[in-house]
């Protein structure tokens, strides 16, 4: 379980994240949603502890993330953000390898072996494996830093926009895996979203944040309805139902 | 599906294996000379003396070597080295300063054991200060540091002339023998004290590279990892510290060196692991020294000073690789 206590983050006078409370609960897939600069980002990347919030707590399975050793919370929660630049240079399975970091230090198992190849092949990377991950595009590199994330094997993951760079059918496949490491393999599964109507055909729960406040918080069905989408965007969008599901139409 | 290393990693480290072995090899064969070649009068004298430059240089090579690659990794880019953000000319600085306010003599007296462990602590003072002011704080273009780095280092050049200037001149005379020592002249007991300090150093911090390489990944990437990417960070520039003390209290800057010999081992080596890049570096570092120097006295009779090459080439391949940068 996942509990976030009064967070507040501040960029100079500007907040950012204005104390945000919110528990998320073992399973299923969460997704955060907001206009840009809503906070989400901020917020995911206080949970996964790449920032510190000014004020307030985040806790997982009761551990203190600004407190607990980063080699334990690494076993625990992985997450990753939207902007992945590796300075040095890489090829695919060597930075999916890096994902067993956390469990083996550098010294790869029969088991960790076994993980790197299940999560290049969950991503279909294998025609890229042996590529330095500058010579891939940008959606390749996408699916081969998840590729990262899922070796390392995490009870929760944060994943900030993951589907960024990646085309229709890589989106579509991502959003499924996403959803099935939640059901199949129990994973806990935190997902900052651009596209409502993804969180709406993927996620458990969706959680709409504002200026960086939650402004709601439930089941897709109750968020993605036009009056709450007209007060966490500011645009007045039809909601039709496809094939069971609401699907936002704000394409024109 | 193909298997890379025994463990069926996706690297492989043949390449740098080999890079490993041949300059080894290589080494081997310029100690060989530089011991050997042309030997005349006292057997024992000439090889004693000998020894002693090719322990001195080879110890500079490595030192400065191993310092370049650990501040790219720290600082997150190739290209800034401890030498061109100003450590080296601070090293310089704070010795200067010493002889002003104690005086020559009364500094020249001074066992050399124990200016060099407060020589040391200052380094250490400054690393603390620079990733606190600049690395510490997230990700900073290079740009910025290289700009901060050439003011940094002209700024203590200045300084320690102006302070020279300031010196009786008869005094510094005597002093700039000491403080611009050269390989002919290493002292002993410093000799020794660098050895041990490069041996515990090394010895310290070899466990610490598979943590290095997750760092090499990036501060959120290492976060993620479970890496403590500051506290790595710091660390490694405190190794810094010492290593640059150690190189520079032997022969004085080196500029370029460094950058020259790290960036040879990336590519050589085709990895950023430090179990291989800090090996292949510090070997082209030794080889480049000792071999360098080895060619300079035998053949070319001392006509130029081995600094002045390693500037010249290393200039040059400072601008290639600035270039190459700016159009990535």
């Amino acid at each position: 379980m996942i509990e976030i206590e009064n967070v507040t983050r501040r960029y100079g006078t500007t907040t950012v994240v204005d104390g945000v409370s919110l528990s998320i609960p073992v399973g299923g897939v969460t997704a955060l949603v907001g206009a840009n600069g809503a906070g989400k980002s901020t917020l995911l990347s206080i949970i996964g502890r790449i920032l510190r919030p000014d004020a307030g707590t985040v806790r997982v399975d009761g551990l203190d993330v600004a407190a607990t050793p980063g080699a334990t919370l690494a076993r625990r929660l992985s997450i990753l953000r939207q902007e992945n630049q590796v300075a040095v240079r890489i090829t695919v399975r060597e930075l999916v390898e890096f994902g067993r970091f956390p469990h083996s230090g550098g010294r790869l198992t029969r088991e960790d072996v076994a993980h790197v190849n299940r999560a290049i092949e969950y991503l279909q990377l294998e025609p890229y494996a042996d590529r330095p991950l500058d010579r891939l595009s940008g959606g390749q590199r996408q699916l081969a830093f998840i590729a990262m994330v899922l070796c390392q094997d995490t009870g929760y993951m944060l994943l900030d926009e993951p589907l960024n760079n990646l085309d229709m059918r890589h989106s579509a496949q991502t959003m499924g895996l996403i959803r099935q490491m939640a059901q199949d393999l129990g994973k806990t599964i935190i997902v900052v979203i651009h596209d409502i109507n993804f969180a709406a055909c993927h996620a458990d729960r969706i959680v709409a944040m504002k200026d960086g406040r939650i402004v709601a918080d439930g089941a897709p069905r109750e968020i993605v309805t036009p009056e709450t989408i007209k007060a966490v965007f500011g645009i007045d969008v039809p909601v039709h139902e496809v094939d069971g599901r609401p699907l936002a139409m704000y394409f024109a | 599906m193909v298997f890379g290393g025994p463990a069926g990693t996706g690297f492989r480290p043949r390449r740098a294996r080999t890079a490993v072995a041949c300059l080894t090899l290589l080494l081997a064969v310029a100690i060989a000379m530089f011991m050997t070649y042309d030997l005349k009068g006292s057997l024992d004298y000439a090889l004693e003396l000998r020894g002693r430059k090719v322990l001195g240089m080879a110890l500079v090579g490595f030192a400065v070597a191993y310092s370049s690659v650990l501040f790219h990794t720290a600082t997150h880019n190739r290209i800034l080295t401890p030498s061109l953000m100003g450590f080296d000319s601070l090293y310089v600085l704070i010795q200067t300063l010493a002889a002003y306010f104690l005086g020559t003599a009364a500094f020249l007296q001074i066992d050399v054991r124990l200016r060099f462990g407060f020589e040391v602590l200052a380094m250490l003072g400054f690393a603390a200060l620079l990733y606190r002011w600049l690395i510490g704080r997230g990700e900073r273009d290079v740009y910025v540091l290289v700009l901060v780095g050439v003011i940094l280092g002209t700024m203590f050049t200045s300084l320690t002339e102006l302070v020279m200037r300031m010196i009786d001149p008869n005094e510094f005379t005597r002093l700039q023998d000491r403080l611009f020592a050269n390989f002919s002249t290493v002292n002993q007991d410093l000799l020794v004290i660098s050895a041990v300090c490069v041996a515990l150093v090394t010895a310290l911090s070899w466990p610490l590279f598979g943590r290095l390489d997750v760092v090499a990944l990036g501060r959120e990437q290492a976060t993620n990892l479970g890496v403590d990417h500051e506290r790595l960070v710091s660390r490694a520039l405190l190794i810094v510290a010492i290593l640059v003390s150690v190189s520079t209290a032997l022969v004085g800057p080196v500029a370029f060196l460094g950058l020259l010999v790290a960036n040879l081992s990336y590519q050589l080596t085709g990895t950023f692991r430090h179990r291989y890049t800090v090996p292949v570096a510090g070997l082209l570092g030794m080889v480049a020294l000792i071999g360098g120097q080895f060619v300079l006295q035998e053949f070319l009779n001392f006509q130029t000073r081995l600094s002045i090459i390693i500037s010249f080439a290393g200039g040059i391949y400072f601008i290639f690789l600035l270039y190459r940068e700016a159009n990535r």
